[in-house]
């Protein structure tokens, strides 16, 4: 589609009052409404089913027609999945390494976003620029070297080994400068002028009032992390250090067909606390996700 | 998630001057080890963990190495082996392949239901709407793709129950020519909701006049879509297609725990010969290869992306 083709339609006219809602073309009414709910049955239908299965025994739990709304819960598979894999221990190595992660980002892209926005230096565009060239390489490019770095200082099969390589963050760091920049100069000049140092102004002034842009970055991280798979497949190798998704694939492999309701009960437990996150920390993810997106 | 937003060229040219603060204190050392400090935690970070390891891939890339005899020089065999090699080339054939139907089809529905999602309807619903396109993107691919396994499985599976009730015979999903399928919609499904986001804020963006004084002059539905939605929402399809691309290319959860890459290699992903190269078969130069040459693809594509996009995207 080019531009020649806007120009079939007149310009628009300035005066125009602006409704919020238009109308835009499509089928109207109730097809449309249909076609929504039709495409958010079968976005909801797998979680949908996934809750209702958890919730068979295990020996009822492929029955055909498939239950969707769980009638007479049985919540013996949740008791079953702490038997068969240690779903304590394997939640508590996710918490430790996507709270770490997730905390560790938040400062260290504050530091470097204030420094990039705020902070006069030789070279700041040319760092700036190399930090935001390492954005778009992806973490499977350079996996091999950092699993011999990582031999290298005798880190295999720890925890650190995931933590490590995901606290310096290019992204994070692209969000706070951006964060900062918006932040009003005023502030910093009345406290230079007040005797406060770097430091001061940033850890007093500026810092605090960055606190949800940081959040962004660290609800971000913890939902990148606690899904995170890849990285834990090659670094985890013993299972006292697998995280929540390694166990739940290493659970389904060891349990075969036998029963499906204590595999989908470790899933929904493990979904738990993304839920939380998507409902505390929807609108700051959405708006993370997004950002740096320019209209 | 595998996603990270672009920043533009434009973002790092449009900032405010140098401004600084607190910088009318102390000595100038003082002040160089204040910014130091600031800024050695990324910059020696993203160094160690990103800048060194691309270097030194792509100097493993031209190494045999099995990590415990030496490492001999082998020119560009391991290249070669991504045009050559059965599997290797497959892995790369299927990825293309795969970033070709997926991206389409993901930009198709997003785009679709975010017009639909854009024309009135009470705000509670479209709220409603709005969470339900975006839940899936909180999940992790692997429980996603475990869920999915049994959806799909030929005996006891749902989606085969339900193709029993319009009277279809049952499917071999995950076993057969149609697994590649199931990698796709599996991906698309929990992907969708990124780029619906992306196009409703896009859509947002058209000021509504425009199709105001459209339908004044006789255009409606498809018509208006044509000239005006989309030539509009051009700038955040460019957006929404390249970042889809760059985590289209690098799948690797889901048709691990749905297939193996299988059967044969038929759903072999490119990040999956890496995983298997260097970690199942020791053979580190290969992976190497194999990494430096998807990177070479993530940029060539987006470059070339944003090269065409002179020609297809309208900004207002």
């Amino acid at each position: 589609m080019t531009a020649t083709a806007l120009r079939t339609a007149p310009a628009p006219r300035a005066t125009a009052p602006r409704t919020r809602r238009r109308a835009l073309p499509t089928p109207s009414g109730a097809t449309r409404v249909v076609i929504l709910l039709v495409a958010a049955a079968l976005t909801l239908g797998p979680v949908v089913w996934t809750i209702s299965t958890s919730l068979r025994s295990p020996a009822e739990s492929f029955t055909l027609p498939p239950q969707f709304i769980p009638t007479d819960p049985d919540f013996s598979p949740y008791a079953q999945v702490f038997q068969q894999v240690n779903m304590g221990l394997l939640t508590l190595n996710s918490a430790l390494v996507t709270g770490v992660i997730a905390v560790g980002q938040m400062l260290t892209a504050a530091l470097a976003g204030y420094a990039f926005a705020r902070l006069e230096f030789r070279g700041r565009g040319l760092w700036f620029a190399l930090v935001l060239a390492t954005m778009m390489v992806p973490v499977q490019v350079t996996i091999v070297p950092i699993f011999m770095l990582i031999r290298g200082i005798g880190l295999s099969d720890t925890l650190l080994a995931l933590i490590l390589p995901a606290i310096p963050t290019a992204f994070g760091t692209f969000l706070m400068r951006q964060y900062f920049l918006g932040l009003p100069l005023e502030l910093g000049e009345a406290a230079s002028i007040d005797g406060a140092g770097v430091w001061r102004t940033f850890s007093s002034i500026y810092a605090p009032l960055a606190l949800p842009g940081m959040a962004i970055v660290g609800i971000l991280a913890f939902n990148f992390h606690w899904n995170e798979f890849f990285r834990p497949l090659i670094f985890s190798i013993s299972e006292q250090n697998y995280t929540l998704p390694l166990g739940l694939v290493s659970l389904q492999g060891n349990l075969g067909t036998g029963s499906i309701s204590v595999v989908l009960a470790g899933v929904v437990l493990s979904m738990i606390p993304a839920l939380v996150v998507f409902v505390v920390g929807q609108r700051p993810l959405r708006a993370g996700l997004t950002a740096g997106v320019s209209k | 998630m595998t996603t990270a937003a672009l920043p533009t060229a434009r973002d790092a040219a449009t900032t405010t001057p140098p401004t600084t603060h607190g910088t009318a204190q102390g000595p100038a050392w003082k002040r160089r080890l204040v910014v130091t400090l600031f800024l050695a935690p990324t910059i020696i970070g993203i160094g160690v963990f990103t800048l060194l390891p691309i270097i030194a891939s792509i100097g493993l890339a031209f190494f045999r190495w099995d990590i415990i005899t030496n490492p001999e020089f082998a020119g560009l065999d391991n290249f070669a082996d991504v045009a050559v090699d059965p599997t290797v080339r497959r892995s790369f054939l299927n990825t293309i392949a795969f970033v070709v139907v997926a991206v389409t089809l993901q930009i198709a529905v997003s785009l679709g239901l975010a017009v639909l999602v854009a024309q009135r309807m009470p705000s509670w619903l479209r709220t409603f709407f709005r969470s339900v396109f975006f839940f899936p993107l909180i999940l992790s691919a692997a429980s996603v793709s475990i869920v999915m396994r049994y959806l799909f499985n030929e005996d006891f599976g749902v989606v085969n129950w339900f193709l029993s009730l319009v009277g279809l015979p049952g499917v071999a999903w995950l076993t057969s020519g149609w697994s590649a399928a199931v990698v796709v919609l599996v991906y698309v499904w929990q992907q969708f909701g990124f780029t619906f986001l992306l196009f409703v804020g896009g859509l947002a963006a058209i000021p509504n006049d425009v199709y105001e004084a459209s339908a004044i002059d006789g255009a409606t539905g498809w018509r208006q879509f044509r000239t005006i939605t989309l030539p509009l929402v051009s700038p955040t399809m460019l957006v929404a297609c390249v970042m889809s691309v760059i985590s289209a290319l690098q799948i690797f959860d889901q048709p691990w725990v749905l297939t193996r890459g299988g059967p044969g290699d038929s759903t072999r992903t490119a990040v999956m010969v890496i995983y298997e190269s260097a970690f199942r078969q020791l053979e580190f130069g290969r992976a190497s290869a194999v990494g430096v040459v998807l990177m070479a693809l993530i940029m060539g594509v987006t470059a070339l992306q944003f090269r065409l996009s002179r020609r297809f995207v309208f900004y207002q």
